[in-house]
């Protein structure tokens, strides 16, 4: 009975020097099999007198077992073992490049219209559109620029035929939707626009948002409530100086531009501001009663205030744009930078 | 509108910086554009003259100069002028001096000392055509500080006036505006009249006194044309951007400027028997001031003489007429035109000039005659002469009657409360004349103002002088309405992100293209030109979004671009309709590899149906059809028409070749354009019952021939209408080994459904046996084995 420990010893030591499953199992069976060290030791326990067999068979039993579950612990340790092998050898080089398409991406001029109308719809600005071959009536005459007016000469049109131009402004939608609908309106109208112009800082087609509230109660504080706002939420900064000069537009009066102070200098003046330290973002007013008369709405019941901006100039103001052409140009590596 | 500070502030002088000052001006709503110094800085420049000139022993080119500048003792100083010459006076700067370029220090030039150096104007860097010494009048006090002398310690004012405020298109006018806007007050002295020494008059005959209410004009009589400018007259001209011609018309410019009134000088000898103010006869011709001969029509105002045409109306005046060396005699003009008629003109021409500009917008009719006076007075002054009375004929005058501004409405309006109080003085100050009912003020415009004439205009006049920056902003109250938002509406925004998704990149090419193009890609239709393009690349409106893709795709090619997804959404334009068609479409191009380089992705090129996938993801849920169809961009045998709905929606295809060869492209770009209108349509989802029972799946396999599309066979198919054959899809085609010629093998996935009980292999045959029937029968196919 001594050699029990001797054969729990060798058993441990055996199983834990095996790294295949194949040669556990051959290990297992010389000490667990028919022939086996402790299958010939459980035998043998006949051999001895009765009363020692209950001891003995005790003793043998907690040698098996414990070479049971070193047997149990080995076979889990070579299994985990293996599968970690397996793993290793199906590992991939997951820095490798995803495969498939990839992302496209929205024009800049795009974007910052997509930001427009969500600002503007926050307040109840509907969108609304025209034509961008338009009459001369509805893009000078009903807006109160009558023919021969010096006014039409600062808007460099290009003539299609004898009475109809590309729309210099989007303001005629002003005139399309008021036609259309009665007041209170809240409408903001993007689009294209063209003017016979082309040098460093004009192009011949850019767009503008074209923006009209009509309603009882609106008047010059809240205009420049709303469009200041707008100018901070649009560049996002709460602190965003602005200020309001009177300006000439036939269609509004009293008119306004708007000036922000400029991003680059901080209202110092600089190259981008032209020294002024101010940056021109656009024009507005309230609408002129004769405008609001050309489309039978009362002036003395309702009150308009209308604006206009320029989306290349917001777009290059916001993302650091220096040339307007190269909204046109389409190089595609301009546009990638706005995915 | 140019100016210069030192001018200005002769009649008007407020107790502000120029910087300051611009900033009033700018906030008042006449936006100073620039502000510019006369001259860069420089000192220690003095009136100089130069004593004597020796020639430089060693240097031909060089002179030695004795130089007086009011100092001891002379100056001994080294010049390189060519027009150095003993006695003239010159600016000199003295040792020390620090010029724009150069910091003069005593030097030796080829072994002669020199103490200084006598300046040309670019030295001190002012403007100027010629070369060498700045030679200065005869009488400059020599010593005088030059930058004093010649006034350069002055500002130069660009506006940039709004075409509403022709009042302030003169020094006197703006002057006028900076009293009101910083409450000073202003010196300005009506020019007194010149009594007439001679009786000599020309007869004035106005056929249209509608067009020409006001005119005034009198005979001058042996003046001296050879007179000089004075210097005064000549440097304000300068700095008003208007160049020194001869004294009479210099002085008539200057007389603008001031006073913003036109004037024209003729010349007296060339008027046969008076002055008719007419419209011109078709086909009367002239020669103008600027050499351009210009043919007349019966819409256009001149001044005429009984022979011939002398000027156009406040436009320009004849070459003939004109003023010269040899005048003896001038007849002085100065009147007021109707500005609608200028207006009408100028823009029939190709010119502008200084006097159209104001006449157009509209010029004081009160002063006609003053301006003439102030005008008579200079030449008197400088050229000398008799002159004869004022011959004045006047028509009816714009009428200037008193405009309502109510105090209440003023409040409305800028939503500020103002009352009578705050008011009264804001319109004194503009030295408006009103009187006050029941806070009801009423206002008489000046003669001046051509923009004011109604309640607002006049809201906008306190409110620019009280302060745009004081009016307080205010949130606006109105009534909250929820806006509509249709589900079965796609908005073009949401179109758009499934292309961007679709690894397309937005583009937006110009709306007019080369007419070359319109041609080429839509030759059934005459392309919308533009009469004014502003190239020949850009001269037609476009029809298709195509050229704008294929140009886009051209330029990135040759900026190292290889693979290209791009798309456009924009407005193509035809003459369908009256008022033309602008229908909004989306458009794409496809170019190069079918996905991104990649180690892993097929390194095939793009075809029609990697796009075709495209097109049926952005139509989904509508169905989406293909018909083979020709199209003047595309390969005949490689597009089609797009019906979305069965509604015809646009088109697919490959490039044509002759295009790819022509725009020189290694491979055949894919496109398609889609109306929008179309695109953006679905219908409402509606709930289907869902079943609980599984679906059998059979597939047909059948080889038909070649011509027979896969679309005729599938309407074919889905028409039968099988019982339970819920769907039926192509998933296979083959052509080549095993296959005869001119035939194919297609083979259809056949879906079949009972939503209330599973299917039986009974009548699943006899569905199947059904829809073989007809492929066998109407379309001649054969059952594949």
């Amino acid at each position: 009975m001594e050699n029990l420990e001797t054969i729990l010893q060798q058993a441990l030591q055996e199983f834990s020097g095996i790294s295949h499953a194949a040669e556990l199992e051959h290990a297992k069976a010389r000490f667990l099999g028919k022939g086996g060290l402790i299958t010939e030791l459980l035998k043998s326990l006949g051999k001895l007198p009765p009363e020692q067999r209950p001891a003995a068979g005790n003793r043998i039993n907690e040698v098996k077992q414990a070479v049971e579950d070193a047997l149990i612990a080995r076979r889990a340790a070579l299994r985990a073992r293996e599968m970690d092998d397996e793993l290793q050898q199906e590992a991939l080089d997951v820095t490798l490049p995803g495969r498939g398409m990839q992302q496209g991406g929205l024009h800049p001029v795009s974007l910052t219209l997509q930001r427009v109308e969500n600002l503007f719809r926050t307040i109840g600005f509907t969108t609304a559109t025209g034509p961008e071959i338009e009459t001369e009536f509805f893009n000078f005459t009903a807006l109160n620029i009558p023919e021969n007016h010096p006014a039409r000469a600062m808007h460099d049109t290009f003539y299609v035929d004898d009475t109809h131009i590309l729309r210099t402004h989007t303001s005629p939608v002003q005139i399309h939707h008021m036609l259309k609908n009665a007041p209170p309106l809240r409408i903001i109208a993007p689009g294209r626009v063209y003017r016979c112009d082309f040098d460093v800082t004009h192009t011949p087609m850019f767009h503008q948002v074209e923006g009209l509230w009509v309603d009882r109660n609106v008047n010059f504080a809240a205009l420049k409530d709303v469009l200041a706002t707008f100018m901070q939420l649009f560049f996002e900064r709460d602190d965003l100086a602005f200020r309001f000069r009177p300006s000439f537009f036939p269609f509004t009066e009293p008119s306004a531009e708007m000036d922000i102070a400029c991003f680059n200098c901080a209202g110092s003046g600089c190259r981008v501001c032209g020294n002024s330290g101010w940056l021109e973002v656009l024009g507005c007013g309230m609408v002129h009663p004769n405008v609001l008369m050309h489309v039978q709405i009362d002036p003395e019941e309702f009150l308009g205030f209308a604006f206009g901006l320029g989306v290349e100039r917001l777009a290059m103001l916001r993302y650091g744009v220096p040339d307007l052409r190269l909204f046109f140009e389409n190089d595609m590596r301009f546009l990638k930078q706005f995915n | 509108m140019k100016f210069s500070e030192s001018w200005l502030r002769t009649f008007v002088n407020p107790d502000l910086s120029s910087a300051d000052l611009a900033h009033q001006l700018t906030m008042a709503g006449l936006e100073v554009d620039a502000l510019e110094s006369v001259a860069p800085p420089f000192d220690k420049v003095v009136v100089a003259q130069v004593r004597s000139v020796e020639k430089h022993p060693s240097a031909d080119r060089l002179s030695i100069c004795c130089v007086d500048v009011g100092a001891k003792e002379d100056l001994r100083v080294v010049c390189g002028a060519a027009n150095v010459a003993a006695g003239v006076k010159v600016p000199c700067a003295l040792l020390g001096a620090k010029l724009p370029t150069i910091e003069i220090t005593q030097t030796t030039i080829r072994g002669v000392e020199s103490n200084g150096m006598l300046c040309s104007a670019k030295e001190l860097g002012l403007e100027s055509d010629l070369d060498g010494l700045l030679l200065l009048p005869p009488d400059a006090v020599i010593g005088t500080d030059f930058r004093d002398y010649y006034e350069l310690n002055d500002i130069l004012f660009t506006l940039k006036l709004t075409p509403n405020r022709s009042d302030c298109l003169s020094v006197i006018g703006v002057a006028r505006e900076v009293a009101a806007i910083t409450v000073s007050t202003l010196k300005v002295d009506e020019p007194t009249s010149v009594d007439a020494e001679i009786k000599d008059q020309l007869i004035v005959d106005i056929s249209d006194k509608n067009a020409c209410p006001r005119y005034c004009g009198r005979l001058i009589r042996g003046i001296n044309m050879h007179a000089l400018s004075p210097v005064w007259v000549v440097r304000r001209l300068e700095r008003c951007g208007i160049r020194s011609v001869n004294a009479v018309v210099d002085i008539t410019n200057y007389v603008m400027l001031e006073m913003g009134q036109p004037l024209h000088a003729f010349d007296a000898a060339t008027i046969k028997n008076g002055i008719h103010v007419r419209f011109a006869q078709a086909q009367e011709q002239i020669i103008l001031l600027n050499g351009e001969c210009v043919t007349l029509g019966p819409d256009t105002l001149v001044i005429a003489d009984h022979d011939k045409v002398l000027a156009l109306a406040g436009i320009m005046g004849g070459l003939e007429s004109a003023v010269s060396d040899a005048t003896v005699d001038i007849f002085l003009e100065s009147a007021f035109f109707d500005p609608a008629v200028i207006a009408a003109k100028t823009r029939s021409f190709s010119f502008n000039s200084d006097s159209a500009h104001r006449f157009e917008r509209g010029v004081d009719f009160a002063s006609t005659r003053s301006a003439l006076e102030r005008a008579t007075r200079l030449i008197l002054d400088v050229c000398g002469g008799k002159v004869g009375p004022v011959t004045e004929e006047k028509g009816k005058l714009p009428q200037r009657t008193p405009i309502q501004l109510r105090v209440e409405r003023l409040s409305r309006v800028l939503g500020v409360a103002l009352d009578v109080r705050t008011v009264s003085p804001l319109l004194r100050r503009l030295q408006f004349s009103s009187v006050i009912e029941n806070n009801v003020f009423f206002v008489t415009p000046h003669s001046y103002r051509f923009d004011l004439a109604i309640e607002e205009d006049l809201i906008e006049e306190v409110a620019r002088l009280y302060g745009y920056d004081k009016i307080a902003v205010v949130h606006p109250v109105a009534e909250l309405c929820m806006l509509s938002s249709a589900e079965t509406e796609t908005s073009v925004d949401a179109l758009k992100s499934i292309f961007c998704a679709r690894e397309y990149q937005e583009i937006v090419t110009y709306s007019f293209i080369s007419s070359e193009w319109e041609k080429d890609f839509s030759p059934q239709r005459k392309p919308i030109s533009l009469r004014n393009p502003i190239s020949a690349q850009m001269d037609a409106m476009r029809s298709s979004l195509f050229p704008g893709l294929l140009g886009c795709l051209s330029f990135n090619l040759n900026r190292q671009q290889s693979r290209m997804r791009v798309f456009e959404v924009g407005r193509c334009f035809n003459d369908s309709q009256p008022g033309y068609a602008q229908t909004e479409r989306v458009a794409g191009l496809c170019y190069g590899r079918a996905a991104p380089e990649q180690w892993g992705s097929d390194k095939r090129n793009i075809d029609i149906f990697d796009v075709k996938a495209d097109i049926e993801a952005v139509c989904t849920p509508n169905v989406v059809r293909f018909e083979s169809s020709s199209h003047p961009a595309l390969h005949p045998g490689k597009s089609a028409r797009i019906f979305i709905n069965n509604v015809e929606a646009g088109c697919l295809g490959e490039l044509h070749p002759k295009w790819q060869q022509k725009y020189d492209l290694a491979l055949a770009p894919v496109l398609f354009e889609i109306d929008i209108n179309v695109l953006n349509r679905r219908e409402l989802p509606r709930f289907r019952e869902i079943s609980k029972f599984p679906w059998v799946r059979r597939d047909l396999a059948i080889i038909v021939a070649d011509d027979v599309s896969a679309q005729t066979l599938l309407d074919g198919l889905l028409q039968e209408k099988a019982p339970f054959v819920v769907d039926i899809a192509l998933f296979d085609t083959y052509r080549g080994k095993g296959i005869e010629n001119g035939k194919k093998s297609l083979a259809f996935r056949v879906l079949l459904l009972d939503t209330q009980k599973t299917l039986t292999d009974d009548v699943v045959n006899k569905a199947i046996a059904q829809l073989r029937e007809i492929l066998e029968q109407k379309y001649n196919a054969r059952l594949r084995e």
